[in-house]
């Protein structure tokens, strides 16, 4: 529940303050994001299969963030950033999915 | 639908159902872990509004779209005035032909020649329509290369006189960059630099203006560039032509 509200709380902060992102951070955010969003997905899922551990979860979604910015940093410097973007998204995309589907198993048994 | 453990569906599952057990998670606990998520949703949450708002500002400050319009009007524009220029040399070359106007038209049209060369050779003053650029550069960033980029782009987008730093830029001119000081034909140029153009100010502008162009250059080298529109601006400054020994033109 406390995550939740956080979430939300957060969402309100970052609408109300509007705060300018750096340069720097600019082409990272957006996969760190996904790769956030892949990390929350899987806590849910771990709590339905009863394995969800704290600090299992904030390990993964700190080391996703860091990761998923790091390849596209790569990327940048390879000179292939747009492309392993993409490739970052499609796969933390279809982790998103299957973890949403097991979560929908859980839940509604369908 | 919930958590009713009588639910024939889930018979088979002995312990707290998944509900439940959502639940049971969701109930707050004070433990550190547990803050650190809640932190991180936060994090989470302000990096999405934020990026859904930077994603929004960026769909509307692009402005691709209407850049191409811009450019595809421009053509349209010029395409059409070269047609009006086309018909109207024809009906000169007509009327020559035909002999109706005879001295007095071949002197008009030799003195129009005169006019053009002249603006083009950079002997006669120019009037018109164009745009004036100012470029504080207070590190002495703005190099040779950059000023020859200018020049090039402002050709390119159909400057027909060109003044930068009092000097009257002309074909054969080049640019010169010692220690950071610029000079053009050998005249110094002070800063801040300033450039006048005669051509179609939107042209112009929008050539200077361009993503990835002059003025986002001079801007990421620490310099700045003001850039007005004029409807009447003046290129005052003379290129002495140099006479030439060798070349003569070919009959």
């Amino acid at each position: 529940m406390i995550p939740a509200l956080g979430l939300l709380l957060g969402l309100a902060l970052g609408l109300l303050l509007n705060p300018s992102v750096p340069l720097w951070l600019q082409p990272y955010l957006p996969i760190a994001i996904v790769a956030a969003l892949d990390a929350v997905f899987g806590g849910v899922r771990a709590v339905l299969d009863g394995i969800f551990n704290d600090k299992v979860f904030v390990v993964s979604f700190l080391s996703n963030v860091v990761v998923a910015a790091l390849i596209v940093f790569l990327g940048d410097q390879l000179g292939v950033g747009s492309q392993l973007s993409t490739g970052v998204v499609v796969v933390l995309g279809v982790r998103i999915f299957s973890n949403v589907a097991s979560i929908r198993r859980h839940l509604f048994r369908a | 639908m919930s958590g009713t453990p009588s639910s024939p569906s889930r018979g088979h599952r002995p312990s707290a159902g998944p509900w439940r057990r959502l639940v049971r998670l969701g109930r707050p606990r004070a433990t550190k872990a547990n803050v650190l998520a809640a932190s991180l949703a936060v994090l989470l949450g302000v990096g999405i509004a934020t990026q859904v708002q930077l994603t929004q500002e960026r769909g509307l400050s692009q402005l691709s779209q209407p850049d191409l319009v811009r450019v595809l009007d421009n053509i349209s524009v010029r395409a059409s005035r070269l047609d009006a220029q086309v018909r109207e040399l024809e009906a000169t070359r007509d009327r020559l032909r035909s002999g109706t106007g005879t001295t007095a038209e071949a002197l008009a049209q030799a003195q129009k020649r005169v006019d053009t060369l002249g603006i083009l050779a950079g002997t006669v003053a120019a009037k018109g329509p164009g745009m004036r650029m100012s470029i504080s550069d207070p590190g002495n960033q703005v190099t040779g290369p950059l000023v020859l980029d200018l020049i090039q782009e402002l050709r390119d987008a159909g400057a027909e006189s060109i003044e930068i730093g009092g000097v009257r830029v002309v074909a054969s001119s080049y640019v010169e960059d010692s220690g950071g000081r610029l000079s053009i034909d050998g005249k110094p140029v002070g800063r801040p630099v300033l450039v006048t153009a005669i051509g179609d100010p939107e042209t112009l502008a929008s050539a200077m203006m361009i993503p990835g162009g002059i003025v986002e250059t001079i801007r990421q080298k620490g310099a700045t560039a003001t850039l007005s529109k004029q409807p009447t601006v003046e290129v005052t400054a003379l290129h002495q032509p140099l006479t030439l020994t060798q070349a003569t033109p070919v009959p």
